[in-house]
Parts: C-alpha cells; structure tokens; sequence
C-alpha cells in the first residue's frame, strides 16, 4: 500500500506527461505576451516584452526542445496580444531563432554569459524590428529613443527570467 | 559548457531531412509573417478580426484586476510631486491667485452664454454621448498607443466614435470587437487631431509622439504663435470630434513645433464617455429624437490619417 501522499512527491523512473513535458513551454510564452491584459494604461512602450524573454530563456536554456517555426505560431499569438500589426512578431521570432541557430553552430563554448550577449542582440533585433514595422503600417514618425528604455529593462530582466524558466523546467521534467 | 550536439544530426539521413524540413518551415513562416505585415501598410486594421477571441476572453481578466489595481498607476506621480513639493506649492498658489479672476470672468461668461443661448433657442443637450465604459488593458509594450474599452459593436460602438473624458479627450475608437473595443490614443503617433487656441481660435494640427505627449503645428505660416501655457480645444474640423473638447496644454516651444501634454489621463480617469461622431451628430433631423442603433451602424469612418 502506498502512501497516497507520495503520489505527488517526484520519484525516479515516472515519466511525466507529454503534455507537460511539451505544453509548459508554449503556454509560459503565451502567458508572457498575454502581459498586456494587465489593466495598465501605459502613455509610452515600457512593459518589457515578456513573450519574447520567455521565449529566449527557453531556447537558450533547452536548445533541443524546439525548431525554430516555433516562432511562427507563438508570434502570431504575441502580436494578438500586443497591439502590433499582424505578422511583426511572427518573421522577428523566427527570423531571430534561425539567427540564434546560427550563432551557436559557430561558438563552440558557450557560458551563461555568452547566453546574456546572444539575447540582448535578439532583444535590441525585436523591439527595432517592431518599432520598424509599427511605424511603416500607418504608425506615423516614432522616435528610436521611444524604445531605449524598454530595450534596456528587457535585457536587463533576461537573467531573472532565465532563472524562473529554469525552476519552471525542474517541474517540468519532474514526473 | 561545449556547445549542444542534438542540433548536427551527423550522418543519419533522416534526421537531417528532419532538420532541413524544419528551417523550410520557419522560413515559409517567416515570409507568411512579412506578407501579412505588407498588408497591414495598405490596410491597418485589416486581420483585427482574428484579435476577436484575445480581446474577448482577456476582457474579463482584466476587468476584474482594474477593480483591485485602480491605485497603482498613481504611485510614480505621488513619489514625484514630494520631489518636488517645495517649488510645486509655490506655482500652485501663483495659479490659485490668476485663477480666482478668471473664475469670476467665467461666471460672468457662463451667464451671457445662457442668455444668449435662450436668444438663439439651442438645445443644451445635444444627446452626443453615446455610453459611458473603462479602458481595461493597453498596448504597453508595443510603440502603438491603443487601449481596450469594455464596451464593444453589442453596446453601439462603432470605429471612428470620439472617445473623451470629463478632463479631456482621450483619442478615438479604432477597432471595434462584440464587447470591447481598441482605442486609438490622443498620443499614438498616427493620431492626428485638428485643435485651435481657446482664447483665440489659432489653429493647429495636433499629433501624438508615444511617449504621452504630442507634437504641435500651427496651420498658419511664420511665426510659431503658440507658449508654453495655451490651452488648445478640439476645433470641429474633419466631422470626428466635437468642437471645444478640451485636448492638451502647451509645455514646450521649440522653433516652428510646439509640443503639449494631453489633459486627460488615461490612465487616471475612472470613466470615458465615448460620443457620437460630430457630423452625425449635427445632420440629424430632430435634435430631440435620441440617434437609434441603426443610425448609429452608419456612422462615419474617419478618413484615415
């Protein structure tokens, strides 16, 4: 007879559930770029872009858990969610996680440092990229300094992140 | 740590099919996603409709964390008016003594206005507003300046409706989904608002910067006849928004472009009021017969900007 509270403790040889193992992920993402339904009235872009943090931390944390058309579908969820003009987030993410593939092909050490460099490069890639996009559909003159501060806690958070996804992936993994 | 190995599939042939499908998808996706972009420069709101579901299943969420939030968004202007307190009372009551003078002059006014009013037989009521909603959500981490109201198409609005607040306008309704609706900020950088000076009738094109406060143009030629200090109204040009709705304060000149500071908050009022579109407004029939939703299907799209 087994005691029913150790049904939840974690034991080895339990696999956890598929839908554990592959939906968490996704659904962190999403929950990150669903950020906006916060009731925050913001007068300027400051919320840093959270979809695109968590999106990072994963990638770069478990480089084998996805390809990167993964962008494609989480993309398009984030710009739903974001306000942006459909379509933005899904070529930046992709784009950004085949150049994210590219740059790990060729360093052949990687540290947690090098993980920071590669997505600031990625975070500064996005939110210009947006800014981009947002001011060529009908968004009028946006100054590049709108985004400066945004640009800078996103990066700045990155490593919080990473810690939080690597906690959330302990769950994960955990049966 | 060395570099991962899953992603080189070495010499099995099926894994590097695997991963070469793989780079084809992202790719197509990619270029799906730059397509879609591209229509979005000929038609901004366009693919809005599959934003439906977001919008709807948020609205409730986000409804109820306004109900317990409403506080916080102050918090950054209570830190910085102790800073600077001092300075602060001192202008204030500067403003309190020219203020009392003008009240009086505008009770005086008020007055005429009546008397005037009775000689021309107007109505006071125009019956302009159309409900009264909370902004629930905002665009905050993209560059575009939108918010959610919580009110939608099944509550009568319509996109092109003015969106405004006691203190002042806020923008106008640019998409519209069953129960919510996207407003198009007085900052957002493709809002554009035709005002005039309130003493003067000067008028200007007034237009959003993002980051809270808009930029400024006189449409006369010359001299940049604006300072710091005018107070600019919506003028009625264009049929979208009703003259003299109060729409920002004039901070800064620099050369030919005055910049101002919207006096409406978004996010500090509790309530916006969103009306009806000047020009349906004013060609109706009957001033007395309230606009019915049939009417209201037929409201005017702004042109765009």
């Amino acid at each position: 007879m087994i005691d029913p509270h150790l049904q939840h403790v974690p034991r080895l040889g339990r696999q956890p559930s598929r839908w554990r193992l592959a939906g968490t992920p996704v659904i962190t993402v999403m929950l990150g770029s669903l950020v906006t339904a916060l009731p925050v009235i913001a007068q300027s872009p400051v919320m840093p872009t959270f979809g695109l943090l968590l999106l990072l931390s994963w990638r770069l944390l478990r480089p084998e858990l996805w390809r990167a058309w993964i962008g494609v579908p989480l993309g398009l969820f984030d710009d739903i969610a974001s306000g942006q003009p459909i379509g933005s987030a899904m070529f930046l993410w992709t784009v950004m996680l085949i150049g994210v593939d590219a740059i790990e092909h060729r360093m052949v050490w990687r540290s947690y440092r090098q993980d920071w460099l590669i997505a600031t490069a990625a975070i500064i890639f996005c939110i210009a990229g947006g800014v981009f996009f947002a001011q060529i559909t009908g968004g009028g003159s946006i100054k590049p300094w709108l985004v400066a501060p945004q640009m800078l806690w996103t990066v700045l958070l990155f490593p919080f992140v990473v810690r939080q996804c690597a906690r959330i992936d302990r769950w994960r993994v955990m049966a | 740590m060395a570099r991962p190995t899953s992603r080189r599939p070495g010499h099995n042939r099926k894994a590097q099919y695997s991963l070469f499908a793989s780079y084809v998808v992202a790719m197509t996706g990619a270029v799906v996603g730059l397509l879609l972009v591209a229509v979005a420069i000929f038609d901004p709101t366009g693919f809005s409709a599959i934003r439906i579901a977001t919008a709807e299943l948020t609205r409730p969420a986000s409804v109820g964390l306004k109900n317990m939030v409403s506080g916080v968004s102050s918090v950054d202007e209570i830190l910085a008016s102790y800073w600077q307190a001092g300075s602060q009372n001192i202008a204030l009551r500067k403003q309190v003594e020219a203020d009392r003078n003008r009240i009086i002059e505008a009770k005086a006014v008020a007055q005429e206005n009546i008397r005037l009013k009775k000689l021309l037989k107007l109505v006071e009521d125009d019956g302009s507003a159309l409900l009264t909603a909370r902004l629930i959500a905002s665009s905050s981490t993209s560059t575009r300046r939108l918010a959610r109201l919580n009110a939608g198409r099944w509550q009568g609005v319509r996109p092109g409706m003015p969106v405004r607040a006691p203190e002042g306008l806020i923008g106008r309704i640019h998409t519209t989904t069953p129960n919510t609706a996207e407003v198009l900020l007085l900052t957002d950088t493709s809002n554009i608002v035709p005002v005039r000076r309130a003493n003067d009738s000067v008028p200007a094109i007034s237009t959003g910067l993002g980051d809270g406060t808009l930029e400024v143009r006189a449409l006369a030629a010359g001299r940049n006849p604006f300072k710091p200090g005018d107070l600019l109204v919506t003028s009625g040009i264009g049929g979208i928004y009703q003259p003299n709705i109060p729409v920002a304060v004039i901070v800064r000149i620099e050369g030919e472009i005055a910049y101002g500071v919207p006096l409406a908050n978004p996010s500090k009022v509790d309530a916006v009021v969103v009306e009806r579109s000047f020009e349906e407004v004013v060609t109706r029939s009957d001033p007395n017969v309230p606009v019915d939703a049939g009417a209201a299907a037929n409201a005017i799209v702004p042109p765009g900007p």
